[in-house]
């Protein structure tokens, strides 16, 4: 089994964190920020396994846990695609900058 | 017994809570209802009285601790001992004809169950006031008459004078009352309890003293300002000037306050603490020289007024002040004695001036008077009879006890009041007697007027007659045939007062002074205005004295012109800073945060990555500086 050493794992964690955050922040389509914020679910998962496997007091729970995490995931972007659909039909438009109701 | 005392007010206060909700029911119910609930405490009145009669020197108690503190208790309750529970027949007993009177003279009002159900809550506050076992609950019923002579004397409040008169008499009362309140607070403070029964004690043994003020000092003072409040609620100088306006309100509430429920309350307030103020030989001084001037300035105003009820009212300060009178010199039992037969024939001319009035229309005015004689019989017979008693002719009531009063004056050798309070007398006299006659006398001035008039039906003329058989005999419940009667009462004493010696011989002169006095007042009256001459031409000579009495020595023009002016100025000024220094200060800080959120606005785009990215900024600082604190930077 080939060894990784914990340090570049948790770094490609948090690139491809960072990488989400700065997408899901600065993106004009809704679809890509939904995209984005699914990078930086992954990455969570990137460091659950990660943990469970060479961290400190390894065992299943880590992995278990990012099982859950992928499911809730499948769930969320569903209903965040479905919510996109429906700000679409209410608007003609899947920019983020014309979702502003909170100013009004 | 005491259980009995405490049903005396609940009853006015039971038919007034009835009147004030059930409004849509017909006058007649309202009238009918007051009437017949205030029969119980009439009588349980009457039971007090001859329960505390047949056991001289009964204080009837019942209190329960209200607020407990650990080095001071305030108590409720009530406490009945001889001057209550005459007060208590006083009340009810005037109370009673007042409402029957109220329903014939108000008849066609409209807000007649308003009315009655605040007429009902005035007994009750003055029942509930007389009944008070300590100053403080006292103080508090005080406040409450206060409240709703206020709300009488403007119950037509569309009429822009009894607005004004109702607001007059409620801060002019204020006055006394800030000065009452100031007296039971230094009391209570010096002796520890509000409980004034102890005070007189604590008093005579010179313990009742404060570590900043002692003991002579002290009682002077807390009783110079009781004083104050009874000299605002008993209008007596200088404080008299809301008594006369308070004649805006309907006939009937005149009567009862001049009689039972409003002004009564200052000269029992003085004779309730009568002990206390004997502790202090110049606060009895200027009781005594405060109402005897108070007793001859009112009838000299009085002597002039062209309102039938002015005069009347004139007449009330001027016999307020004979009680303060007999208060001041040290003759208890005359003053109280005075306050009693004062309640019927003072309630008598007033309810007799309501028929009058009711007769021709709404008219006050004696110019439009005359010649009523024959049309109102009943009416011209009672106010005679009252007119008599408040002359001082034997052997109407007031001629016992406005006697006794000068008889005391007399005996105690203090001729400056004995002149004053016999002046005044000579002004009642003829005061009382001019408005007989201009108003029963001769041929009637005007016609219209005077055709149209006639006695109210039995409501009226009923309370009419039982208050004139009262004013005609209520004096001898204390004369010397029965040893003094009340007297004895009030003191609680078997024997008859014991009359000095220097006194043995001057009652009959001070009687008979006081008869001849009466007489020519009357005679004069008699002369200038007898066989209906009317008004008569003020001969030059006497038109600056004429225009003094007649505009009430200009007292409210002084008022007017110092402390209403004053206050005015005072209140521009107050408004000025409060309108530029303290809003001004205000609008500043309001306009500080708002110039903030003007900035701030431009942060609020709506746009959801906008605000990711503040909150992100926001943890980056918190990590920034959570990790040089960790590194221990700082």
């Amino acid at each position: 089994m080939i060894h990784m050493p914990v340090a570049s794992l948790l770094a490609l964690a948090a690139v491809l964190f960072c990488i989400g955050l700065y997408g899901a922040l600065t993106k004009r389509n809704l679809i890509m920020v939904l995209v984005s914020i699914e990078m930086m679910l992954s990455a969570v998962n990137i460091n659950l396994v990660t943990f469970s496997r060479l961290g400190a007091a390894p065992n299943l729970t880590g992995q278990v846990f990012a099982l859950f995490s992928i499911t809730v995931a499948a769930a969320e972007i569903a209903v965040g695609f479905a919510l996109v659909l429906a700000f679409f039909r209410l608007r003609k438009s899947t920019e983020v900058k014309d979702a502003d109701s909170q100013k009004k | 017994m005491s259980m009995l005392a405490l049903l005396v007010p609940l009853f006015p206060l039971l038919a007034g809570v009835i009147s004030f909700f059930f409004r849509r029911l017909p006058g007649a119910f309202h009238a009918t209802i007051s009437v017949v609930l205030l029969i119980p405490s009439v009588v349980f009145a009457i039971v007090l009285f001859l329960y505390v009669h047949a056991h001289p020197g009964v204080v009837l108690r019942q209190v329960i601790p209200w607020l407990v503190l650990p080095s001071f208790s305030i108590h409720v309750g009530i406490q009945v001992n001889a001057l209550t529970a005459l007060m208590l027949v006083i009340v009810t007993f005037v109370s009673i004809l007042v409402f029957m009177f109220s329903y014939g003279y108000l008849r066609t009002d409209e807000r007649l169950s308003i009315y009655y159900s605040y007429l009902n809550l005035f007994v009750f506050s003055m029942l509930a006031l007389v009944l008070s076992p300590n100053l403080l609950q006292l103080y508090l019923f005080w406040e409450m008459v206060g409240l709703c002579s206020y709300l009488l004397v403007g119950y037509w409040f569309a009429k822009p004078e009894a607005a004004r008169a109702a607001r007059k008499s409620f801060v002019v009362t204020r006055i006394g009352d800030a000065g009452l309140f100031a007296g039971i607070l230094l009391l209570g403070f010096a002796a520890g309890t509000f409980n004034d029964a102890d005070y007189s004690i604590l008093a005579r043994h010179g313990t009742l003293a404060l570590p900043w003020l002692s003991e002579p000092y002290l009682v002077t003072l807390a009783t110079l300002l009781i004083f104050i409040g009874a000299v605002g609620k008993s209008a007596q100088l200088p404080l008299h000037v809301w008594l006369p306006d308070a004649m805006e309100g309907p006939t009937p509430v005149s009567a009862l306050i001049h009689a039972a429920t409003m002004v009564a309350a200052g000269v029992y307030l003085v004779a309730r603490e009568f002990p206390l103020f004997a502790e202090s030989h110049v606060t009895m001084t200027v009781v005594a020289y405060v109402g005897a001037v108070t007793a001859l300035f009112a009838s000299l105003i009085a002597i002039t007024q062209q309102d039938i009820k002015r005069v009347i009212a004139y007449s009330t300060v001027s016999q307020l002040g004979y009680m303060m009178l007999a208060l001041g010199i040290g003759a208890y039992a005359d003053g109280v004695f005075h306050l009693f037969t004062h309640a019927f024939f003072k309630a008598l001319l007033f309810l007799a001036a309501g028929s009058v009035i009711h007769a021709l229309g709404g008219t006050q005015d004696l110019a439009l008077m005359g010649g009523l004689r024959r049309k109102m019989p009943i009416t011209f017979y009672t106010f005679l009879a009252g007119a008599l008693a408040l002359s001082g002719i034997f052997p109407f009531a007031g001629f016992w006890s406005k006697d006794a009063i000068l008889g005391a004056a007399m005996a105690k050798g203090d001729w400056v009041l004995y002149l004053l309070g016999l002046i005044a007398a000579f002004c009642t006299a003829f005061y009382i007697f001019r408005v007989v006659f201009l108003t029963f006398a001769g041929a009637p001035r005007d016609e219209d007027l005077h055709a149209h008039a006639h006695e109210g039906g039995w409501v009226m003329t009923v309370p009419l007659v039982i208050l004139g058989l009262f004013a005609t005999f209520a004096g001898f419940i204390n004369t010397p045939w029965n040893d003094d009667f009340l007297s004895r009462f009030l003191t609680a004493t078997k024997t008859p007062k014991p009359i000095p010696a220097s006194y043995s011989h001057w009652p009959l002169t001070s009687m008979a002074i006081s008869l001849a006095v009466g007489l020519c007042g009357i005679g004069l009256a008699a002369w200038m205005y007898g066989g209906g001459k009317g008004f008569r031409k003020v001969p030059s000579a006497f038109k600056p004295w004429y225009a003094l009495s007649r505009n009430k020595f200009y007292v409210d023009e002084v008022y007017s012109w110092t402390v209403v002016r004053g206050g005015k100025l005072l209140a521009a000024l107050v408004d000025l800073v409060d309108r530029y220094l303290i809003e001004g200060l205000t609008r500043l800080v309001g306009l500080f945060f708002y110039g903030i959120g003007n900035v701030l606005r431009y942060t609020q785009t709506g746009q959801i990555q906008t605000y990711g990215t503040f909150a992100l900024v926001g943890l980056v600082v918190f990590l920034v500086v959570a990790v040089f604190r960790v590194g221990g930077v700082f």
